[in-house]
């Protein structure tokens, strides 16, 4: 025999560790096991108690299921008058075990359809009340088929306690088979003239689940707005009665928060029925005492629906004045729905949010992770073109000192504002540089590979002409250096990600080393650096990038030449990864050697095409494969509008023997109508390597105007 | 719009009572979502909101003594409102058991949940005036005694 509920909870109890703890419920899971084996059943009741007991503790109990539905069928039989109490109690022990410990089998439930039915049918109110309830909390779509017709014959019973959780039940039929909806339409309308608060609560809470079942029964619902409109005002301000369902001085805030809901449902798009709540609305945004939580929480309730329907003007500065009290609340619940309501109505409005955009700022310094957060989201649609620098700087400004949780959401949220709302390039950079350096490693890699690709045609720009080039260009370096220590060597969480991010901050740095000779020793600092990092593809880069800047300078330059800016800032990140996996064949000279050759095609061609923008003959530059087999047959074939002139001049060989070997073709193209229309240029190229034919074809454009 | 589970949770962070009013989750994942939700809610000051995000839930929580309330909502959901349904709850149980604590629970988890299925179903609110939840609660209880 196994031992009592009250022993076990003391067993458990008197348990020091957690160990021992386990220890007990096993040996416990054990005796009940064995009772359920022999078919024990004078102990059931207790035994499915304890289960349940088990079950809140943590352990499994899936054990126990079968045993819980035998004890609702063995219920089945009509008992005597006089123990009817008792079979009641039996009764909500099995539906109890029921709601609690079948989880996962759906399908065993069909055992207690029959069982549910009975109990719909009995002459005991409580008895009918547990099934509703049980069957309000699991049924499937196939017991609510089966049942709907008890469900819907409980609803007009002259018990209201039957009633409410008649309509209760019904909402759930209806979330599992929403074509059922007809015949409960009605009854549900006709719930909202009971007297009984919790059966009004149910009918509103009925109607606003078919709503979202079926927005088409919004219309057939929507003559009912009058109704609904001074039912809500008989509950404002009448203390005089119903005091039973009284919550600090408020008539049923739960039934005025459900039926602003449902108004909510059905105003929404409609002018008409939101002319018809209007004066209810405003009377609920004006009178309701906003010193208790339950007033805020009809009031939090009643501005979402002003917010919502089809209001007139002053209805809604209303509650957007009901906000910005709610906003300046000392009461940091009520600051947080504010925010939510806000950042809802953003959309619809948006000189509502800019009205409260200090207090909204304000409070992304919050203490509170869940205020920062709610604030956060409200930021995004409060920034535009015009208020980007200031808010920029507000938030750079507590990126500094903010939590290191919290910095991740607020760095990769600046990102992506300032990436949209930039009013120019350079203040983009700056801007970027500031996240980066307080925050280099929570950034994401797009924003870094996007930010790489942007200052590098950037910092060109600036060669060219402003003296602050070299400034400027300090600052990026620093920035990207940033970025690689705060990402440090080890750190194996997000390892994938950082590693990329990692691999096309080398790629940046090295460019940014070719370009400014001033920076190329701090550059090779830094590559050196990183030559002994963990993870292969950043040491990799970094060895390549290194022996690139230590090559011939020609071959370097030309590698990590930029592209015209023409073509953004993304593709010249693209464009420059392409020479690093060809150099990737030269540097290690191993057996990748022919993989990276393809792609060394393009770049070569791109070198030749910027030789060509200074006006000067180009020269095709080509890494040769180390051990990889010899290039043989080169050829390369261009073509020009006609209104260009191409001449092009034999190759200085057709083919490759070995490393360190260079083949140089040079291209004379004169555009006959500069200025007027652009050049482009088809190249196709094709060579023979382990003896198979390679071609590619480019297509090249985007020269700057005036070639 | 509605409530995805009850947790009765003590200062130690163990469960008390355990309601789930939707996606049946299996033993582990629950002992993990609990531990979870517990883990952030217990670690909050009371200066700080009630309100915590967790995976696609808003947690509304409310600490009274050594008894945390927590109640798991879907976006929608009026937070104001679960606040002074949790209230409610307690005042309810308070006045069952005359001083509820924490043992209360534990050695009554039958009627507690019994309560608590008198004032919620389906995840939806059903009853909250004091009287009408505890009177089946009454008839039931004295055929024990």
């Amino acid at each position: 025999m196994t031992m009592r509920l009250r022993d076990l909870i003391k067993h458990v109890r008197a348990a020091k560790t957690a160990a021992e703890e386990r220890n007990v419920i096993a040996k416990e899971s054990a005796a009940l096991r064995k009772a359920f084996k022999e078919q024990d059943s004078t102990y059931r009741h207790r035994n499915v108690a304890k289960l349940m007991y088990i079950h809140m503790l943590g352990y499994p109990t899936h054990f126990g299921q079968m045993e819980t539905l035998k004890l609702i069928a063995s219920l089945g039989f009509p008992e005597k008058a006089s123990c009817s109490l008792l079979c009641c109690l039996a009764h909500r022990l099995g539906y109890l075990g029921l709601m609690l410990l079948l989880d996962e089998r759906q399908e065993v439930l069909m055992l207690v359809t029959n069982s549910l039915k009975n109990d719909l049918h009995n002459r005991n109110m409580l008895i009918q009340g547990l099934a509703l309830c049980a069957l309000g909390n699991i049924c499937s779509a196939e017991m609510a088929r089966d049942l709907a017709p008890e469900v819907e014959k409980l609803m007009g019973s002259i018990n209201p306690y039957l009633r409410k959780k008649a309509a209760l039940c019904a909402s759930r039929v209806l979330r599992k088979v929403p074509e059922m909806l007809e015949p409960f339409a009605e009854q549900a309308v006709a719930l909202l003239s009971d007297r009984n608060h919790g059966v009004m609560l149910a009918g509103v809470t009925l109607m606003l689940e078919m709503c979202h079942a079926d927005p088409a029964v919004v219309t057939l619902f929507r003559p009912q707005v009058p109704r609904l409109a001074s039912l809500l005002r008989s509950l404002l301000g009448s203390q005089s009665y119903a005091t039973d369902t009284d919550v600090s001085g408020l008539t049923d805030p739960f039934l005025q928060v459900k039926l602003l809901r449902l108004l909510r449902e059905l105003g929404r798009g409609d002018a008409e029925s939101s002319d018809a709540m209007g004066d209810v609305l405003a009377a609920v945004a004006s009178n309701t005492e906003s010193t208790r939580n339950a007033g805020n929480a009809i009031l939090y309730e009643c501005v979402q629906t002003i917010m919502a329907v089809e209001s007139i003007g002053g209805l809604r500065v209303l509650a957007v004045n009901t906000l910005g009290r709610f906003l300046a609340h000392r009461d940091n619940n009520i600051r947080y729905v504010a925010l939510h309501t806000l950042a809802r109505v953003a959309a619809r409005d948006p000189g509502a949010v800019q009205r409260h955009r200090a207090t909204v700022v304000d409070c992304v310094r919050d203490a509170d992770a869940s205020i920062r957060r709610a604030a956060l989201e409200l930021v995004y649609s409060l920034v535009n073109e015009g208020n980007i620098r200031e808010l920029a700087a507000e938030l750079l400004d507590y990126l500094a000192v903010c939590d290191p949780g919290f910095k991740p959401d607020l760095a990769a949220k600046i990102c992506v504002l300032v990436g949209r709302h930039a009013p120019d390039k350079r203040w983009y950079l700056d801007s970027m540089a500031k996240v980066l350096r307080q925050a280099g490693a929570f950034v994401t890699e797009e924003a870094v590979a996007g930010l790489a690709g942007d200052r590098l045609v950037e910092a060109r720009g600036r060669l060219e002409g402003e003296d602050a080039a070299q400034v400027s260009a300090q600052e990026a370096f620093d920035a990207l250096r940033a970025i690689l220590t705060r990402h440090g060597f080890g750190d194996c969480v997000l390892a994938r990600t950082i590693e990329r991010v990692n691999g096309v901050t080398l790629t940046a740095l090295a460019k940014l080393g070719v370009r400014l000779p001033a920076l190329a020793p701090q550059v090779a600092e830094l590559l050196d650096r990183f030559s002994r990092a963990p993870a292969p593809e950043v040491q990799t880069r970094a060895v390549e990038y290194a022996r690139l800047a230590a090559a011939r300078g020609g071959l370097a330059g030309a590698v990590l030449e930029p592209i015209p800016a023409a073509e953004g800032g993304a593709g010249a990140e693209d464009l420059a990864l392409v020479p690093a996996e060809g150099e990737e064949a030269a540097g290690n000279g191993g057996g990748t050697g022919g993989a990276g050759l393809l792609g060394a095609d393009p770049a070569a061609d791109l070198a030749a095409l910027l030789g060509l923008d200074a006006g000067a003959p180009a020269a095709t530059n080509l890494p040769a494969p180390g051990a990889a087999p010899a290039l043989a047959g080169w050829s390369l074939q261009a073509a020009v509008p006609r209104f260009a002139t191409l001449r092009l001049s034999p190759p200085s060989g057709t083919s490759l023997a070995g490393p360190g070997q260079e083949l140089t073709q040079r291209l004379h193209v004169v555009n006959s109508a500069p200025g007027t229309k652009p050049l482009v240029l088809r190249l196709r190229l094709a060579f023979q390597r382990d003896g198979a034919g390679v071609t590619d074809q480019v297509e090249v454009g985007g020269f700057p105007p005036g070639f | 719009m509605t409530i995805k589970f009850i947790l009765l949770v003590n200062k130690q962070g163990q469960t008390r009572l355990a309601k789930y009013t939707e996606n049946m989750l299996g033993t582990e994942d629950r002992c993990a979502l609990e531990a979870e939700i517990v883990r952030k809610c217990l670690v909050r000051s009371d200066k700080q909101c009630n309100i915590v995000y967790h995976d696609n839930y808003k947690v509304v929580y409310r600490r009274y003594a050594s008894l945390f309330f927590l109640v798991g909502v879907d976006n929608e959901e009026n937070e104001l409102g679960i606040l002074e349904f949790i209230h409610c709850v307690v005042e309810t149980l308070d006045k069952w058991f005359s001083n509820v604590c924490e043992l209360d629970i534990m050695y009554s988890l039958e009627t507690a949940h019994y309560i608590l299925d008198e004032m919620c179903m389906n995840g939806c609110i059903v009853e909250t005036n004091r009287s009408n939840v505890l009177a089946p609660v009454h008839l039931l209880e004295k055929a024990t005694t």
